[in-house]
């Protein structure tokens, strides 16, 4: 394992290294014409050597260069407060809360509808294709509505955006663990039936163990999904903090490096996520046996 | 008491290429002690007469007592243990909780479980190898840790479904030698499917020879070996003997398509 890892490194360096050279002459291109125009404005002389620099160091670039998104990502999480409203690690808090406590609603809900579908055949016959259809309406469209209802129930802050995470990551949730609970062959079940098994023993002792790992490869997909839907919740009610507000806040402003900053944020913390619930996984199914 | 009775048993699928006559007019009789082999090309019905006894398939026609009791009675009251084809462990258990499952279901202590998940596991020479996960053991070791299991509950009657089929000759040999002892040592009734006629001959105080479309029995032979059967009987007259007659009885029942 540790020489596949150490085989890894090469190809995902060459992959990085090849991202930032794009990125480097896509910001030197498109952030290139506002120089010009800046020199015509001065009526000074264009030098291109003197405006490729400055491509690189504008406050409001079309396309900020990569170390400009590192150096204010530096400065809004290490060298600022957490406490403090422009840090980077104070806005991910928000919107992690909200992802985990979708995540974890999604995550039940999706369980309970799977084992109603396969135990209950008019759920098997009615609840699949409502699942489907749920997930075909945009979420940008549905999650105003959901923040506007729930508030005019009394309920807001965390709540309306943790369901819009749910929304999104009940779905891979459901699909997983109705093949997971389904996963058992003929001859597994013939077992219970030969033992004079109950229903509720088939599903404690073959069904939901043989159901794991297609929870946990389902549960990586919601977790980021639940991540989306926590940032979407927080665009459009103009929520003052979480990487949604961020982002909006960024793009009122032109500040397109904080837009920026923020996007690697949550694509950062969506990685961590899916790591963690990998780790997880394999660590829960080396218990049980499953990998070697 | 008979263990197995049989009349005019019948079993027939629909499907969409019309009936399939899996068993048809089977009469059996089986005494308790009896080791009972079923042997016939595939699709003779084999299988499925022993999922009949078993209640996992239902007849058709016909009757069939197991234990003096219809089979649903019998597998309610759990008076079988089955080995299937494959060992068919749950791989999230060991083999210690794979051979503990059929006894957690009957609700049977922890410590009482302890102790018999031991004698099973010591019945087919699997001692200290419980905690081990299935993917661990060999082929052979498997199939013989889903024998235990099926031994755990102490049911009278075991039914085995080729449970050799997959594994090698000399594995096999090994295993057939094991399960003639334990079937002494156990006094159970055993209803083995095989494909295999040394198997049937050498392992079998009865052999019913069975024919395809429709299934049914041609031929029913008591062995005359004597139950003590060391391996290099196979190579005596008298297994010879029975094994030819084996073999002419398949080939009857092939005549006839």
């Amino acid at each position: 394992m540790f020489t596949r890892a150490r085989g890894a490194v090469l190809p995902v360096l060459a992959v990085v290294a090849a991202i930032f050279v794009v990125w480097y002459v896509a910001a030197a291109i498109m952030n290139l014409p506002w120089e010009r125009d800046q020199a015509q404005r001065a009526e000074a002389e264009f030098v291109l050597a003197d405006a490729l620099a400055n491509t690189m160091a504008q406050e409001r670039p079309v396309l900020p260069a990569p170390h400009q998104v590192a150096v204010e990502l530096w400065e809004t999480t290490v060298q600022k407060k957490i406490t403090s409203k422009r840090s980077l690690v104070y806005h991910g808090w928000i919107t992690l809360s909200a992802t985990l406590l979708g995540f974890l609603f999604g995550t039940m809900l999706g369980m309970a509808l799977a084992i109603g579908i396969v135990y209950n055949r008019a759920m098997d016959m009615s609840v699949m294709p409502w699942v489907i259809a749920s997930q075909t309406i945009p979420i940008l469209a549905i999650a105003p509505m959901i923040i506007v209802v729930l508030n005019a129930v009394g309920i807001s802050g965390l709540l309306p955006k943790a369901f819009i995470s749910t929304y999104l990551a009940f779905f891979p949730i459901v699909v997983g663990m109705v093949k997971g609970l389904r996963s058992p062959d003929a001859l597994q079940t013939d077992l219970m039936r030969t033992y004079n098994a109950s229903g509720s023993q088939a599903f404690w002792k073959l069904r939901l163990p043989a159901s794991m790992p297609y929870l946990f490869t389902s549960m990586k997909v919601a977790v980021a999904a639940s991540l989306v839907g926590a940032i979407v919740g927080e665009l459009p009610t103009g929520a003052v903090a979480g990487l949604g507000a961020r982002l909006l806040a960024g793009s009122y402003y032109g500040q397109t490096i904080q837009i920026w900053s923020a996007l690697v944020a949550a694509a950062i913390l969506a990685a961590s996520l899916v790591a963690i619930v990998g780790l997880v996984g394999r660590i829960v199914e080396r218990r049980m046996g499953f990998t070697r | 008491m008979t263990v197995i009775a049989a009349r005019t048993l019948s079993l027939t699928f629909e499907t969409n290429d019309g009936p399939v006559h899996a068993l048809k007019d089977v009469d059996l009789t089986i005494e308790p002690g009896e080791f009972v082999s079923f042997i016939g090309p595939s699709g003779c019905g084999k299988t499925t007469f022993l999922r009949v006894i078993a209640d996992l398939e239902r007849p058709t026609g016909g009757t069939i007592s197991v234990n003096g009791v219809s089979p649903e009675e019998a597998r309610l009251q759990r008076s079988y243990g089955y080995v299937f084809q494959a060992a068919g462990l749950y791989p999230w258990r060991t083999v210690g909780r794979n051979v503990a499952l059929p006894l957690e279901i009957i609700g049977v202590g922890r410590a009482e479980r302890r102790e018999r998940v031991d004698k099973a596991l010591a019945l087919v020479d699997l001692t200290g190898f419980g905690k081990k996960f299935p993917w661990q053991l060999s082929g052979g070791m498997q199939q013989r840790a889903s024998i235990a299991r099926a031994l755990a509950f102490d049911a009278d009657l075991l039914l085995m479904d080729e449970p050799f089929g997959a594994l090698d000759e000399i594995v096999r040999d090994h295993l057939n030698e094991q399960l003639l002892e334990l079937w002494a040592r156990t006094q159970k009734t055993i209803c083995f499917v095989t494909h295999s006629i040394p198997e049937a001959v050498y392992l079998s105080t009865k052999i019913v020879v069975m024919s395809p479309r429709p299934g049914r029995v041609t031929d029913v032979i008591e062995s005359t070996l004597p139950r003590e059967r060391p391996l290099d009987i196979r190579e005596s007259p008298e297994f010879l003997d029975i094994a030819h007659r084996v073999r002419e009885g398949l080939r009857a029942g092939h005549s006839y398509d």
